[in-house]
């Protein structure tokens, strides 16, 4: 934030919109002066000659409430943005709803957030309530404010009937909440219906009939009729288990050491379970609202807890800035998002499988330390385009199913093993243009070849692409005096499809 | 409780018993031409670190997969360790390539380090994994990988009997705990009908080996569908050499 001037004048945050510096949001001083969003700036000084302007910073804003989001996956996996400021919480099963929504609210404060929350069975309904019931001067995003709405459905309180009685808040509740466009928002205050309650009473069809299905439905979901969930930001764990401390933990020995204690405990329910998980994702949660997250794969599902803890301390030491726990992690949580079905452990005594589980195991350990991009298995393109003829994946992830083609018995080795990505121009000199190679130049050293064969014809894929049908490939095995083996192509016919083919290099056979 | 614990330990002893053999029995490799393995008097020792110096990379890379493939590594992976250095030197590993050569594609992981250092530390990690079935570490132009490294690298292959091939990119000079270094270049080809690219020809040259074997030049097919060095087939291109090496040398130079 700029360092102010004055402290106590008024702030806004301008952005450009119609040709003109025109406020985003404003502090609820200046609000309360009037200088409400979509003022322009110049008006804005002109009534209020102290103001502090400065630029909004959507990125910005967009960054603090992923970090609020992440800070609040302390109470529960379902946490979900509600644009512009708002997050939404599915607490159902958490604790008690009231608790979790005071203590949010509360550590929200201390890190400098005004919160404003309301709780309610159904995510609309809850949204419309801290939106529009509590906070009116809060619209068009105020000073620093947020809503957090949480939702615990309670399947007793939905009907499909239409509401016989609006509770207490709904009758407070305007038509403002039901975010109609400006046209039906003002047709309905025309004809005297100013509240949600008012609505409420009246029979839905001719409501339907006069604004459409969409005002119906959305009406419904704000009375909390239609429960329609919220979509998490993160797909919720298979299972989770938190660690909560009576006082920040600093030392990152402790640290370990309760990790390694969480870790145990989701072996133990997993092994419960029969399961197994493919993915960890420890989360720390520092003092200051700062989140830590440690996240490891493995190539195949286990619940071994020492396997698991050292897969963690490799993610640690791989951490390009050490773990800081500054002043302290108040909350740790291990979540497994993937598992999958894993029979009972194996016992090791008759060393059976032990060795092909040891690799595995490697295999995620390389996996964490170098990125598990960085560790991969070849997989067969369905092309026969050189370069896409095979590809490479993830030793991670799942294989596919394509298998390779298999050479013939006999024949020498007609792809080298070694593959250019992008091929690799040289200069070839050909006793007659569309005849093959008889000397070329790579990186600087001349080859003379003494023995080729080909050429072997590659048309490009001209039923992928109509307009640009790309060149055909003419490509030559051929070898050198010295016995050195390359691959080579001509690329364009000459005279057919090129006046002067290039020449490239495109492998180097053992 | 004494009873079962005196049980424990018999058991003990008979695993033990049982384990001994196998681990002796590693011993060595055979190549697959009978005066190549008789002058090596036998083969290659398996859980060793076995050196490949080359200039040209794909016939390193490609003699390393052809002794990983000998060295019995079937069903069990093969991990090898290119760093993003060489592959931007030498190209990638090319899947069909891989199967010219005889070798399953889906038994082979690539591991790519991001610098040398980094290869380094994952071939110990690799070569100390007794699931591995070989490791191939491309280790470039080397100059991390000194006496130590090395001698850590083979005392986690004689452990955990992994075989491990070290491919580096040029110097012969450099003092390693490799069981054998191999020097390897391509030889011309026995042609085809119509003057076509043969099968794989390497001339390899055994520069150095902990047994005391004399260095010695010779030139080798690879069988693919055997998985198995040859002699070429033409008579001559068998270079006995033992002592001065002096046609050997003069070939080279003149090459």
């Amino acid at each position: 934030m700029e360092t102010a001037k004055r402290p106590d004048a008024p702030l806004i945050f301008t952005h450009k919109a119609k040709n003109a510096l025109r406020i985003a949001a404003a502090c609820p001083e200046a609000l309360a002066l009037g200088l409400s969003p979509g003022l322009a700036l110049a008006d804005a000084r002109a009534r209020v000659p102290g103001v502090q302007a400065v630029d909004h910073d959507p990125a910005g804003d967009a960054r603090l409430i992923e970090g609020v989001a992440d800070w609040c996956d302390r109470y529960t996996p379902m946490v979900a943005l509600d644009p512009p400021d708002g997050l939404m919480l599915d607490i159902t099963g958490c604790g008690d709803a009231a608790l979790i929504a005071a203590d949010a609210v509360a550590r929200l404060h201390d890190r400098g957030l005004t919160a404003l929350h309301a709780l309610a069975h159904t995510p609309d309904k809850a949204r419309a309530l801290a939106r529009y019931l509590k906070a009116p001067p809060l619209q068009g995003r105020g000073w620093g404010g947020g809503c957090l709405s949480a939702s615990l459905p309670d399947r007793k309180n939905v009907s499909s009937t239409p509401h016989p009685n609006p509770s207490p808040e709904e009758e407070g509740l305007s038509i403002a909440a039901l975010e109609l466009p400006d046209d039906s928002t003002k047709a309905l205050r025309r004809a005297g219906l100013t509240s949600v309650a008012d609505l409420a009473a009246r029979p839905r069809a001719i409501l339907a009939a006069r604004f459409g299905e969409a005002m119906t439905a959305k009406l419904a979901r704000v009375l909390g009729e239609e429960d329609i969930r919220i979509t998490p930001r993160r797909v919720p764990p298979a299972l989770f288990v938190t660690r909560r401390f009576a006082e920040p933990v600093a030392r990152t020995d402790f640290v370990l050491e309760a990790l390694a204690d969480l870790v145990g405990e989701a072996a133990v329910a997993l092994d419960v379970r029969g399961q197994g998980g493919r993915a960890f994702v420890a989360q720390l949660y520092r003092s200051d609202g700062a989140v830590h997250r440690l996240d490891i794969a493995t190539g195949r599902p286990t619940r071994d807890p020492a396997l698991v803890q050292r897969l963690l301390r490799e993610r640690i030491d791989a951490l390009a800035d050490p773990l800081d726990p500054g002043f302290g992690y108040d909350a740790m949580r291990l979540a497994v998002p993937v598992a999958e079905a894993l029979g009972p452990a194996q016992l090791k005594l008759e060393g059976g499988e032990r060795g092909d589980t040891d690799s595995g195991a490697l295999i995620d350990r390389l996996g964490v330390r170098l990125g598990l991009q960085r560790v991969r298995r070849f997989a067969a393109g369905d092309s026969h385009i050189p370069e896409q003829a095979a590809f490479t994946f993830p030793a991670s992830a799942p294989p596919l199913p394509l298998p390779f083609a298999s050479p013939e018995a006999g024949e020498p080795p007609l792809r080298p093993l070694h593959l250019f990505d992008p091929p690799h121009r040289i200069e070839v000199m050909a006793e007659v243009p569309d005849g093959p190679p008889r000397r070329f130049r790579w990186r600087r050293t001349v080859h003379d070849i003494t023995r080729y064969e080909g050429p072997e014809r590659i048309a490009a894929e001209w039923w992928k692409r109509r307009s640009m049908k790309g060149l055909t490939r003419d490509y030559y095995r051929v070898e050198d005096a010295r016995g050195r083996r390359f691959w080579v192509f001509r690329h364009g016919l000459y005279g057919a499809e090129k006046a002067n083919p290039d020449w490239y290099l495109h492998g180097v056979f053992a | 409780m004494t009873d079962s614990f005196a049980k424990l330990a018999r058991l003990r002893r008979r695993i033990d018993a049982l384990a001994r053999p196998a681990q002796a029995a590693a011993g060595v490799f055979a190549l697959g031409v009978e005066s190549l393995d008789a002058r090596l008097s036998g083969g290659l020792a398996i859980g060793a670190l076995h050196e490949v110096v080359s200039q040209e990379a794909a016939c390193a890379s490609g003699l390393a997969l052809m002794l990983a493939l000998r060295s019995g590594a079937k069903g069990r992976p093969i991990l090898w360790v290119v760093t993003d250095r060489a592959e931007r030197m030498s190209g990638s590993i090319y899947a069909p390539g891989l199967i010219e050569l005889g070798a399953n594609p889906d038994d082979i992981v690539m591991v790519h380090a991001p610098d040398e250092l980094a290869g380094l530390r994952v071939a110990a990690d690799i070569i100390g994994c007794a699931g591995v079935g070989a490791a191939i570490i491309d280790a470039g132009e080397a100059k991390k990988l000194d006496l130590t490294a090395s001698r850590r690298l083979a005392l986690a292959a004689e452990k955990s009997g992994v075989t491990g091939i070290v491919l580096r990119a040029g110097g012969s000079s450099f003092a390693s705990a490799a069981s054998t270094r191999w020097q390897v270049a391509a030889a011309p080809s026995l042609a085809l009908a119509g003057n076509a690219p043969g099968q794989t020809a390497l001339r390899l040259e055994l520069l150095r080996h902990r047994g005391g074997i004399a260095p010695f030049e010779m030139i080798v097919e690879w069988d693919r569908d055997a998985q198995s060095f040859c002699a070429p087939a033409l008579s001559g291109a068998l270079l006995p050499l033992s002592g001065g090496r002096s046609v050997a040398d003069g070939d080279r130079k003149a090459a």
